[in-house]
Order: C-alpha cells, then structure tokens, then sequence
C-alpha cells in the first residue's frame, strides 16, 4: 500500500534556519540593531531550563492506555498494570498514579509525568467515577496556587498541573456511552480533553468514520468542549488548523511497542495472522496525528490553555469563595473584599487592605 | 507558561529514561518561540544622566530610529520622568520599546531628593504589575509589562571619579532595578585616561557597594564573550544619529576638525559592545533578572508590610483567620481611641465657644445698661430745658398779653381824647 503523506498540520519555523538568514542578511548591515537575536535568546533559556508536561490516561482496563503511552513515547514510560491476583483483580476505588520521567531528545530536556487512573469505570457500580480524578486536577491547580501567593515563593513554581487528559474510548463502532458522556463533560470544564478511540484495528474505515461522527455529534449535542476548544482560538490562521483537527477528532488510535520487519524497515506494529498493522501508517491508524498534535505541534498551545484559561478559572472560583481555607495567611481577605465590588477599579484590591491593615 | 528546572538527579522517583526512537518533542523550544513571536516582546529602558550628556542621542543610535525627543532646559525645578513608548518590528520580531528619561537630574542645587523620582517610577511600575497579578480576574498575558528591564547610567567624562550624586543614586537603585553604567561622550577622554578611569569608577563602585548588573556566565554558549564584556565595564559611548563618509562607506561619526570619531568603531568607543551586550545577547535574562529577582523582592517586602507572613514567630504556618482577626482588632482598637479623641476635643471647643459666647453676651448686657443711662440722663436734662422754656415762654406770652393790654388800653384812652377834642371842637 502506498504511503500517503501526512498532512502537515502546523508548520514550526526551525530556529536555526532563522539565526542562519539573520547573518546572510545582516552581516554588512550597519543599520541592523538586533532585537530579532531576543528569539535565540529564548531559545536558549527555554533548552536551560527543560520542559515540563504531566498527561493523564483514563479509560478502562485493558483499552491500552499503557501501551498507547509507551508508543507516543518510545520507552516505558507507563508501566502495564501486572495482572492481579483473582482477590485483587477489581480495585475498590480509582487511585490515581503518576509516574514521573526524564527524558531528553537532541539536547531539549523533559520531565514527563504521565498520571494513571486505574479502576476507572472497572466497577459495577459507576456512578461519580470522575470525582476522584477531578478532585486530583484540582488539588494540582491548589497546590500552584498556594505557591503562587506565597510571600517567599520559588523562583520557578513546580508545575504539576494536568495538562491534557486522553480519554480512551472503546471501540464500539455504535456512539457514546453515558460513561463517556458524563465525565467528558464535567472535565472538559477543567482541563483540556483528548479523546481518542482505544484498539482502533477491530473497526473498519466505514466503521470507523460513522463511529467518528456519531461520537462529534454527541459531543455537539452535551455541549461538550475538547481540545482544541473553539473559544481559544487565537487568530483565523489557527481556526483553520484547529478546525482541520476538530474534523478528524477523536484519533482512532492502535498502540505498539513491538517491532516487525516490514519492506525491509523496521516498524512499530501489531503482527496478526491477516497483516501486519503499522502503527505509523496513516493508512492504517491516526497514531501519527495524535502524537503530532500532542507533542510536535500543539504541546505549548496545551500547556497554555491549562495555565492561562484552567487554572486561571480555577484561581477566580477558588478566591471568590467565603469560605477559603488557605493553610498559610495570605491575601484571601483582601479578595474577599475585592469580591464584593471594587474588583474592577486598578487600585481596588490591595487598596482596601491597605486601608483596613494600616493604621 | 513557567517550566521547571529539570532535576538533573533522579528524585522522588523521577528516573532518566533513554528514548528508542524519534519522538519529536525536541520541537518544543520552536513552539515556545513561536507563541512568544505571535505575542509581541516588552522592553523597557531608563535612561539616568545630567541634562545635556546624550541620553536622547544614545537611544537613537543604538535603535536606528529617530525618537523625536527635544531637548530639555536646565532650569527644571525637580527631577521627572518622561516615558514613552515605541513599537519596533525588525524581522518578524515586534518590541514594544519604552524609553524612560530623566529630565533636569543634577540641575538643581539641593540634590539630595534626586534620585527619589526615579525610585518613585520603578516602584509605580512594580506596583501596577503586583496589582495586576493580585486581581481576581486578571490577564497576566496580556499585560502590557512597563516595569524598568534595564537603567543605563550615564556617567560624566570627567576623567577622575564618580560624583557623589551618582554614588547616591545608584546606592538606591542596585537592588530595584538592573544597572549598566555607561560613560558618556567618551570621545572628550584619551585612551590612556579612559582606562584609569574605568578602573576608578569600577573600584568605587565596589567599595561602596553598588551592585551592578553583571552579564550572566551560566550558559556555556555566552559565558566567555559575557565574562570580556564584564570587564570592559563601564561601556565608553559615543552616540551619534549623523552619518559622515569615511573611506568609501558612509558610518555613523561625530566629525571633529581634527578626526572623525566613528561609532560603530570598536576601537573608537565601545557602542558596538554595549548593542551587543544589552539586545542581542542579554535582553531576555535583562527581563528575567527583572522579574525573578527586582520584582519578588519588591513583591516581599510590600506584601510584609502589609503585615502578611507566611509563618508566624513560633514558626508555624498563622492561619488567615488568626492574621485577619489579629488586625482587625487592632485597627478597631486604633478606630476607638481616635474618635474618643475627637469627641473629647469637640467638647472641649463647644464648651469654649459657649464661654467665649457669654462673654461677649454680658458686655454686650452691660454696654446696653450704660447706654440706657445715659439716654435717660439726657431726656432729663432735656426735660428740664424744655420746662424752663415753657416758662419762659409762659411768661413771655403773659408780659406780652399784659402789654397788649396796656396798649389797648392808652388807645382807646387816646381815642375818647380826641373823640373829646372834637366834640368840644364843634361847642
């Protein structure tokens, strides 16, 4: 089968590239300043510092959500749950488990966390599944904040927050379930939501598309948000790339870390006795457009999101509450009172402090 | 978004994992660039030096723009400040530039509160950033950043030593601000004199503890061309917006009778070093520098001194609760004693003002007294005049009615005469 290019998605204007045309141009230029050198500047900094990302994996056991990690990232990074003995084998509650690792590529560092939801939707009994893991979003968004309104804070607060969440949905090939539905979404409302069809390689491409189309109906129908949102989107450039992805949404994605000779190259793939699936063959699967979107286009664009539209969310609800417990004293008194109405005006909040706490 | 320094070592099981194959995340830093390119920078600059020594020229050369500032008079009576703000595009790069000048510093004769106004301006911006990021609905990312990145410090080209209004002034402004000294129109020192002078002017510097900005040597890419540079401080400028033919180019120069000082020379004036220096190798860490060290002190000690702490003396964390309440009382308390005062010293005036009010209402009593005496004593008197002249007037009227009498009398005597004579006459 022939291979069919990839549709770029977006395209990265290569740093070095820029820095190579700066000096053809501007070698004999004495009427060049400079201020474009600010971008390698970045650059550099950023590569000092590393990254950081923290993705979250729910869906059932067995969807291969494991495995799918493994394959984005080309170690093991998630460990597969060992198979538990017959008492263990259904966990009572979800536990949340993060894993965090380092890992570097052509000297860009990154610390990778990818945060487990074992027991997800496992039980009889389903009903408010979602809780412990909107609770441990939450908590994320807290912890930050506390640092955040430190007197003595870091210099860079740790960043644990989640920034995008996969959703694994069996592959059915019928629509949605009220399990999907229902935790779609009350999270899409708090951090962004990937949604992916889980061992896409049991549907056929007719399957797969009314599949896909009956699952953006629904999400149309609930209201439901995922990534990338409309709302956010910056400037009509990036409405027609994200518009190109939110035709494609959900990835029906096949995962594999095994590899198989195929045409004299080597492949990650799942070897059956009618074929071999090529897990980066886009005739075969859309692994390649998720693990572009994730990580080769839009990984800054998510973190974004999650910084300055998530948690700023959270941080307003959160500092509007009465009854703001916050463990070490801080400025909640003045946001109470900010909260009651000089809210707006420039000087409003630390005024009103000012006011009540000097003499 | 803040990244994290990546621990080098594996801690809380956070363990280096060697990857089989290309994932593609080393598109990262591209990403990052991107978004910031979409985003516009912000870089502002303060320029501090006497009036006259070529802060205007210097920004215009050093941007190739001409920035339409005008010159100022000596005769301010206070120091200002004069910001004002510029958008740049070079490439696909836009700045968003402000350049904040003083102007009329080290005219007046008292210069002792010369560097306040500057010290006003940095705080201002530190504020209005530290509002913006204690608002409950803010937009960090949209925020115009206006607070001061860089404080070029034009020093006079006398050749022997710092003044002593530059000592104070940049005492005051080492941990608020990143300070580059600059020696101004270096083309009035000989080589030989600007080299002790450099040496003069860093040692005092040093022995007064001035802190100033010194180019980062943590990245290996630009430690070594930063660790010259840091040497060569302070930079020897010359600025000039005129350009003059030399050779077969023409080259930005002030043209002298006897020689051409070029400023783009690296042997005539360190200009080239400072562009250098200040844009296209340290702006970002200017910025940062800016943010992570200038602006979280200020945040401290404002915060502070608005009383919060994070852990009260015993060291535990101090519930808000506890905080609130404790200055909530306090300034109940203070609220008590300042209106016991006030009413206390509102008594005291109506108590005054009363007293003060009966006794103007007695004099006035007493004066009305006297003048009622006195009215009587005269209607008397004037009684007594009018009797007499009733009197008088009465006896006149009967001297008068006595003497009419007479004459009617004579008359009529007079008449029965005549009467007489002329009856005898006819007998």
């Amino acid at each position: 089968s022939e291979q069919k290019k990839p549709i770029i998605i977006k395209k990265i204007l290569k740093l070095n590239d820029a820095l190579v045309m700066r000096e053809k141009s501007h070698g004999n230029d004495f009427s060049y300043v400079g201020i474009d050198a600010i971008l390698e500047q970045m650059r550099r900094k950023a590569m000092k510092q590393g990254f950081e990302l923290n993705i979250m994996v729910v869906g059932q056991s067995g969807l291969g959500k494991s495995t799918l990690m493994n394959t984005l990232f080309k170690s093991k990074v998630s460990r597969k749950s060992a198979q538990p003995n017959p008492e263990e084998r259904i966990p009572k509650t979800i536990e949340i488990k993060s894993i965090s690792h380092d890992i570097e590529e052509k000297g860009v560092r990154m610390k990778l966390t990818v945060i487990d939801t074992p027991g997800f939707g496992d039980q009889i009994n389903n009903e408010n599944c979602w809780q412990p893991i909107m609770k441990f979003i939450n908590d994320q968004y807290e912890t930050y904040l506390q640092e955040e309104i430190n007197i003595n804070r870091k210099k860079r607060i740790p960043d644990s927050r989640v920034h995008c969440c996969i959703y694994f949905i069996p592959a059915t090939g019928h629509c949605l379930r009220p399990l999907d539905v229902e935790f779609m979404r009350r999270l899409s409302k708090v951090v962004n939501i990937v949604p992916v069809i889980a061992k896409a390689d049991t549907l056929t491409l007719e399957e797969r598309d009314f599949f896909k189309q009956t699952i953006r109906e629904e999400l149309r129908a609930n209201g439901i948000d995922v990534y990338p949102q409309k709302e956010f989107d910056e400037d009509a450039e990036d409405r027609i790339i994200n518009d190109k992805i939110r035709e494609m949404i959900p990835f029906a994605v096949v995962g594999s870390d095994q590899e198989y000779q195929v045409n004299g190259k080597k492949i990650l793939g799942r070897k059956t006795k009618w074929g071999t699936i090529e897990v980066e063959n886009i005739a075969h699967c859309e692994f390649a457009y998720l693990r572009d979107l994730l990580i080769r286009t839009h990984m800054q664009n998510i973190k974004d999101i999650t910084g300055s539209i998530h948690y700023e969310t959270y941080r307003v609800r959160r500092l509007n509450e009465s009854n703001l417990h916050l463990s070490k004293p801080s400025l909640k008194n003045m946001w109470t009172e900010a909260s009651r109405g000089e809210e707006t005006s420039p000087r409003g909040a630390l005024n009103m402090f000012c006011r009540i706490c000097q003499p | 978004m803040a990244s994290t320094d990546v621990a080098r070592q594996p801690d809380n099981g956070v363990r280096p994992l060697s990857l089989a194959g290309h994932v593609g995340f080393d598109s990262l830093p591209d990403q990052l660039v991107n978004k910031s390119t979409y985003q516009g920078f912000c870089f502002n600059i303060l320029c501090i030096g006497e009036t006259g020594i070529g802060k205007s020229t210097l920004m215009d050369t050093l941007f190739n723009t001409n920035f339409e500032n005008f010159e100022s008079s000596h005769f301010e009576p206070q120091v200002k400040l004069r910001a004002q703000t510029y958008d740049l595009q070079e490439s696909n790069v836009r700045l968003r530039l402000t350049v904040v000048n003083t102007v009329g510093f080290g005219d007046q004769m008292n210069k002792q509160e010369s560097y306040q106004p500057v010290v006003d301006y940095i705080d201002r911006q530190f504020e209005s950033y530290l509002q913006e990021e204690l608002k409950i609905k803010r937009s960090l990312h949209n925020y115009h950043d206006s607070r001061v990145h860089a404080c070029l410090y034009f020093i006079s080209p006398s050749g022997h030593s710092l003044k002593s209004l530059d000592l104070v002034t940049m005492k005051k402004l080492d941990s608020k601000v990143n300070i580059i000294p600059v020696i101004a129109k270096a083309d009035t020192i000989s080589k030989s004199e600007l080299h002790k002078f450099k040496i003069k002017i860093m040692s005092e510097l040093v022995s007064n503890g001035v802190q100033i900005y010194q180019f980062p040597l943590d990245d290996e890419t630009v430690a070594k061309v930063n660790t010259t540079m840091n040497g060569h401080l302070p930079f020897a400028v010359v600025g000039s917006t005129e350009e003059v033919s030399v050779g077969n180019k023409m080259v930005k120069a002030r043209q002298y009778p006897w020689g051409v000082v070029q400023v783009e020379n690296e042997n005539h004036c360190d200009f080239i070093k400072l562009r250098e220096m200040l844009i296209c190798v340290n702006m970002e860490d200017l910025r940062e520098q800016t943010h992570t060290r200038h602006y979280e002190l200020y945040r401290r000690c404002k915060l502070e001194e608005m009383g919060f702490k994070d852990t009260d003396p015993e060291c535990k964390p101090v519930s808000l609760q506890q905080t609130y309440e404790a200055k909530r009382q306090e300034f109940l308390v203070e609220l008590q004693k300042r209106e016991d005062e006030m009413r206390q010293m509102f008594v005291q005036r109506v108590k005054e003002k009363e007293a003060e009010l009966k006794e103007a209402e007695r004099e006035l009593q007493s004066r009305f007294e006297q003048l009622k005496r006195l009215h009587a004593d005269e209607k008397a008197a004037l009684e007594e005049k009018k009797r007499l002249l009733d009197d008088d007037q009465s006896s006149f009227g009967k001297r008068r009615a006595a003497a009419q009498l007479l004459q009617a009398q004579s008359l009529t005597a007079n008449g029965k005469k005549d009467k007489d004579r002329k009856n005898s006459g006819f007998m």
